[in-house]
């Protein structure tokens, strides 16, 4: 239990994937206008986050090594993770048409979020098991999703902010990202391992 | 005879930006004086070169934004803001750090944190924080070494030694600096030596650390002036220093030998100014009532977090800067009910 508390501040907090990993920044500054919308982006990239990286666990054991497939393994979660985001597409489509509406071309997009299949790689470059591979997947989705949505508002922010003209838009943007970064170093160390 | 028309408003109170700047600055000296008491004139080195570098960069990037420099009205260099920036990170810094310290820090504060986001009232994060923990994250050796307090030190650096100190390089230095106490907790903890023996050390004083908690009782002695002027909300640095001892206690309640108790860390490192100077800006804080409560408690906890498990010896600036990010978003749901909406209608009128 301990252990699987610790694989989750280490994935949320320490290392988190958007501000200490840099994976995923597409739809981390791509989404993140409105607070609506990146809350809705969080709760499907969870969702899909942590079925691919039960799919790709179950895949890369139960047949990639068996059959001595190995070299297929990028391609075959690719694959793996295009269908759970076509299934996440139809599930969001059927159940909310608004967020549906409201994620648009971002819903396709989670097929393109390096960091679903940054996870899926890692889980197996990790050695981890099946509920191991789960919670890792559910945490690097909980982190992105958190960073999503606190830097939604704080654009939100700024917006109205009288940022110099140079600056309005991606660049001030990208900075609040860095300084965002900066201040997740504060939890370096929290977490060993 | 001439009537000249005036706009809005006509009734102007005494509260401006520059007088609220004053006050706080005013409300510092306490410190500063124990600051200087404990760790002599680098201290005070320190906050001229950081305060004039903040004034400096404040001035040309006025200039770059095509802005007045010294508006009669508006902000602008003479509303102290920068000034305060810059006396706040000069407090952070380590006495007798290498002059290029100080203006770098001013550079990152009022460039990158305040100027880039449009000027006074639009930073995100708190200015002086951004300063001190780019310098801490680049300069991680110039950052840690700390005077021992002068008690400790039997013999106090020289103006003329401090002065080469800072300007030519610290050639000798390291023979004064030590661990702060904070830092000696952490590390002789980790060697897994108990809390009772560690503190038998001259650099622990009856509270926190030996002068430490001077500065701290300093510091709260200018916070508590700011409070009674209304110039900062208690709920606050309230929410901080009961989150800290919160932990604390929950801590030590668990395992006496391995955590110091709540006193300790109240009275240590950065946890006054941070709790009545730092988190307490007015942009870069949370605005709603609730909020605020949350806001504070969040930066006691983390605090706490990064002072016992992380790897800096210290939280208060990478605390103010994760609740600086989630603000926004605690402003967004805290949002005070509207009168005579809600479960307002149910009130005795109603039934």
């Amino acid at each position: 239990m301990t252990e699987f508390a610790l694989i989750l501040i280490s994935t949320v907090l320490v290392n988190n994937f958007v501000l200490v990993k840099f994976l995923g920044l597409c739809p981390f500054m791509g989404v993140s206008r409105k607070l609506e919308t990146a809350t809705g982006m969080g709760l499907a990239t969870t969702f899909v986050l942590t079925l691919s990286s039960i799919c790709s666990y179950l895949v890369n054991e139960y047949i990639l090594l068996p059959l001595g497939l190995e070299y297929l393994r990028t391609i075959a979660f690719i694959l793996v993770i295009a269908g759970v985001v076509q299934f996440t597409e139809m599930v969001v489509h059927k159940t909310s048409p608004i967020l549906y509406q409201v994620l648009g071309i971002f819903l396709p997009l989670i097929t393109t979020n390096c960091a679903v299949l940054g996870v899926a790689l890692l889980n197996v470059q990790e050695q981890h098991g099946l509920l191991h591979s789960a919670v890792y997947g559910f945490g690097a989705a909980v982190g992105f999703s958190l960073v999503l949505t606190l830097f939604a508002a704080m654009r939100e922010r700024i917006t109205a902010a009288d940022v110099p003209t140079a600056f309005q838009g991606a660049p001030i943007a990208l900075i609040t990202a860095g300084l965002m970064s900066l201040a997740f170093m504060g939890f370096s160390g929290l977490v060993r391992g | 005879m001439q009537f000249t028309p005036r706009n809005a408003p006509f009734l102007v109170g005494p509260n401006t930006v520059s007088a609220l700047m004053r006050r706080v600055s005013l409300a510092l000296v306490p410190g500063i004086l124990a600051m200087f008491w404990y760790f002599g004139i680098g201290v005070l080195i320190n906050l001229i070169l950081a305060a004039c570098a903040a004034m400096a960069f404040e001035a040309l990037m006025l200039r770059l934004r095509g802005r007045p420099i010294a508006p009669a009205q508006g902000s602008g260099l003479n509303d102290g803001s920068a000034l305060l920036t810059g006396l706040l990170l000069g407090l952070c810094l380590p006495p007798l750090a290498p002059w290029w310290i100080p203006v770098l820090g001013a550079f990152t504060a009022l460039v990158l944190a305040k100027h880039l986001y449009g000027g006074l009232g639009f930073n995100p994060f708190n200015p002086a924080m951004i300063g001190y923990v780019v310098l801490l994250v680049s300069f991680p050796r110039e950052m840690t070494q700390w005077l021992p307090v002068n008690d400790l030190l039997g013999q106090a650096p020289s103006l003329g030694d401090s002065l080469s100190w800072v300007f030519t390089g610290a050639q000798g230095l390291d023979a004064y600096t030590q661990a702060t106490p904070l830092d000696h907790l952490k590390t002789e903890l980790g060697l897994s030596r108990t809390v009772e023996e560690i503190i038998s050390d001259p650099k622990f004083g009856g509270i926190g650390g030996t002068g430490w908690e001077w500065i701290n009782l300093a510091y709260l002695l200018g916070g508590a002036y700011l409070i009674k002027s209304g110039d900062i909300d208690w709920r606050i640095p309230g929410g901080m220093l009961s989150g800290i001892a919160i932990m604390a206690t929950l801590f030590v309640a668990l395992d006496g030998d391995a955590y110091r108790g709540p006193a300790f860390h109240l009275f240590s490192g950065a946890a006054m100014l941070g709790a009545f100077f730092i988190a307490t800006d007015p942009v870069s804080a949370s605005t709603t009532p609730k909020g605020r409560i949350y806001y504070g408690l969040g930066i006691g906890v983390l605090v706490y977090l990064i002072r016992t498990w992380g790897g800096y010896p210290d939280g208060v600036a990478f605390a103010v800067l994760l609740m600086n990010i989630a603000a926004p978003t605690i402003d967004y749901y805290t949002q005070p009910r509207t009168f005579g909406e809600g479960d307002d209608l149910k009130g005795p009128g109603h039934d």
